[in-house]
């Protein structure tokens, strides 16, 4: 079996470094650098959380009437997914395309077992998806000051203080809450982004009360390396269970980065179908990974997600019609054309 | 070591114990298969853009841009260009300029230009021209050898056994290809038992380097690891290179676990070039600018200039009238 054999044996080994010729046996375990690097079998089951129609919609220019909202969340529930997050109760004065929020909420049928989170960045948000319905609701912190302030006008710390107020609103009402941490390999306004600050932030995120924290590498610019080296930081705060990535493929980079989360135990992957939603900060470059592409290569890996791809990609195309543009999603192209 | 006898010294030497204990060899690379991934320090990119990326391409490229494309990455730091295919231009017209193109780019010192010669024919046109590297291209699927190059895997490997021969006796290294490594066309799966076998004989012909090819792109990292981990019985690991399709979107992770069974040696086209031929209008090669983006932020060294590779991914793109398949050209051109 693929995860046994990819399992981390911890016995004494011959070290083959490069030109290195020297006997390393020992009875003593073998140190490891990277200490949760290598050390998990790949995960047997893997959750996909679905941002499609709210992540993907939500960086697409065409503004998406409801129906067609509603329909795709709809063909996205029979496929298997999850967790599909619906909308967003922000203010539809900065992202219009979230403005049918309410109507979104209640006219999808909800299939049993399945979650629909919707995003709230403050109080009002969050009473507003209540009243609509919402039973999971998300928050949206940054690990890069700069982009904390270009996005949402507030500092790092104003915006955990203003997900305080939420949390506790969350907790009295007992809706779950999942915290997202966005630049967390790299910032389109900052360049690098140090590991620990992205420790600090999912830590603060968690020990609010949010059950899952997904890191987002919000510009793509992330690799194998610093996925690694944030990643090792981050599940000394916080354990690898209650984490996921959230990966964009403007670099081309997001699947290898995923692989890589996988090995170091993180079981929750962000995926958009088609791979919808476009980078607001490389105009014309592609944004969030395709939820088709994800799922290919997680069952190439026998690994389990529950979702039927077929059915993944007709969701797929179905709003690529709508949307009247091309699948990013390599997987759905190839798949068209044998 | 200092005090310690050369002989002990040459006792306790790895190559010593290795010699020793033939078992230790698999052992110990079962091991580092699966222990902390220690990615190697260099990876060697072979650029296949001007060969098989431009023989994927519907367009006909005029000789002399291919002879610019090739003289553009020769100052970019790879230090493998495939730069074309003595093939019969019956069956290849992309590939018909063959002589000009070898005769006609200047080489630089450190860089290698190997050619494709699927038969004696061919490699003695690639002698005459110049050549002074060549390539062989097996399969391990016999359908697909049968369509691609009209005859059983038997038989090509008896032609490219000649091919190999004059090529030792002239000192002419030899690279040798499998494709269909993860997936055929036709046959759908393909054993890993096979890829293994024709890879051996490849190596024991005397091909210095086997390259696995996923030709239509269906790997993933989980059929990557079965293939590898069952080649690698056969043919020592610092001998072979993944040529990995994007076909489906897997290629980076893909050559990620290569890299963390010990593969060191990447083939990529700049740009993407080369579409599918079995998916129309689907990618087909992996981009080099993406796989050195992947590469750079490892910390792994290549020694080529990523830029230099953009700059020339351009310039063929401009040339072919598409765009790049490349996502880290597409982001580099529209970064704010």
């Amino acid at each position: 079996m693929m995860a046994a054999a990819m399992r981390f044996v911890n016995r004494s080994t011959l070290r083959l470094g490069m030109g290195q010729q020297y006997l390393g046996f020992s009875s003593a375990p073998k140190e490891k650098t990277a200490s949760v690097r290598a050390a998990h079998a790949l995960p047997a089951k893997v959750k996909i959380v679905e941002v499609g129609p709210r992540d993907g919609l939500q960086n697409e220019k065409t503004v998406v009437p409801t129906e067609a909202k509603i329909h795709l969340i709809n063909m996205l529930s029979e496929s298997g997914l999850p967790v599909i997050e619906a909308t967003s109760f922000v203010s539809p004065k900065w992202v219009p395309q979230m403005a049918d929020q309410v109507e979104v909420m209640k006219g999808i049928s909800k299939k049993p077992g399945v979650s629909y989170p919707v995003l709230t960045p403050n109080l009002k948000g969050f009473q507003a998806a209540l009243n609509a319905g919402a039973s999971e609701v998300a928050i949206f912190g940054a690990a890069s000051e700069l982009f904390s302030k270009k996005n949402i006008n507030c500092s790092v710390e104003e915006s955990l203080q203003r997900f305080e107020e939420v949390m506790k609103a969350a907790k009295e009402a007992a809706v779950p809450v999942r915290g997202y941490v966005s630049c967390v390999v790299g910032c389109p306004y900052e360049g690098q982004v140090a590991p620990k600050k992205v420790a600090q932030v999912a830590k603060r995120l968690y020990s609010m009360g949010c059950y899952e924290i997904s890191l987002g590498d919000t510009i793509g610019v992330g690799t194998p390396g610093s996925m690694t080296k944030m990643l090792e930081a981050v599940s000394k705060e916080v354990p690898v269970s209650a984490l996921a990535v959230h990966c964009h493929d403007t670099y081309g980079q997001a699947l290898a980065n995923i692989l890589i989360a996988l090995q170091m135990g993180i079981s929750v992957v962000d995926s958009s179908v088609a791979g919808l939603g476009g980078c607001p900060y490389a105009q014309g470059a592609s944004g969030n990974v395709a939820t088709e592409d994800v799922v290919y290569m997680l069952h190439g890996l026998g690994i389990q997600t529950g979702v039927e791809l077929s059915k993944l990609m007709d969701a797929g195309a179905f709003i690529c019609r709508t949307l009247n543009r091309k699948t990013s999603s390599k997987v759905a192209q190839a798949t068209c054309k044998l | 070591m200092g005090n310690v006898p050369t002989t002990v010294k040459h006792c306790l030497s790895y190559r010593q114990i290795i010699e020793d204990y033939p078992w230790l060899r698999s052992w110990l690379q079962e091991e580092k298969i699966i222990s902390d991934h220690d990615y190697p320090e260099f990876v060697k990119i072979v650029e296949v853009g001007p060969r098989d990326g431009l023989q994927n391409e519907k367009e006909i490229v005029p000789t002399r841009v291919k002879i610019q494309l090739i003289d553009m990455l020769s100052t970019t730091g790879l230090s493998v260009i495939e730069a074309t295919s003595f093939v019969s231009s019956k069956w290849v017209p992309q590939m018909a300029d063959h002589t000009e193109v070898l005769q006609g780019i200047q080489r630089v010192p450190h860089v290698r230009y190997p050619v494709l010669t699927p038969n004696m024919k061919g490699f003695q046109d690639a002698v005459a021209a110049g050549a002074t590297e060549v390539a062989v291209f097996g399969s391990a699927s016999e359908t697909f050898s049968r369509k691609n190059i009209n005859c059983s895997i038997a038989e090509s490997m008896l032609r490219f056994e000649e091919v190999i021969r004059t090529a030792k006796d002239r000192q002419i290294p030899v690279r040798g290809y499998v494709s269909c490594a993860l997936g055929c066309p036709h046959e759908r799966h393909v054993e890993p038992s096979k890829v293994a076998e024709v890879a051996k004989k490849l190596y024991e012909m005397g091909c210095y380097e086997i390259s696995l090819g996923d030709t239509i792109g269906v790997g993933t990292p989980g059929s990557m690891f079965k293939m590898l981990q069952t080649v690698m019985k056969d043919v020592p690991v610092n001998a072979l290179a993944v040529h990995c399709h994007d076909t489906y979107g897997q290629a980076l992770p893909n050559i990620l676990t290569a890299l963390q069974m010990g593969v060191s040696v990447v083939d990529s086209a700049v740009a993407g070039l080369g579409g599918c031929p079995y998916a129309q209008g689907s990618s087909g090669n992996v981009s080099t600018e993406d796989v050195l983006y992947m590469l750079q932020g490892m910390g792994i060294e290549t020694g080529v200039n990523l830029d230099r590779v953009i700059e020339a991914g351009d310039f063929i793109c401009n040339a072919l009238d598409r765009r790049s398949s490349s996502k880290v050209s597409q982001a580099r051109s529209r970064t704010l």
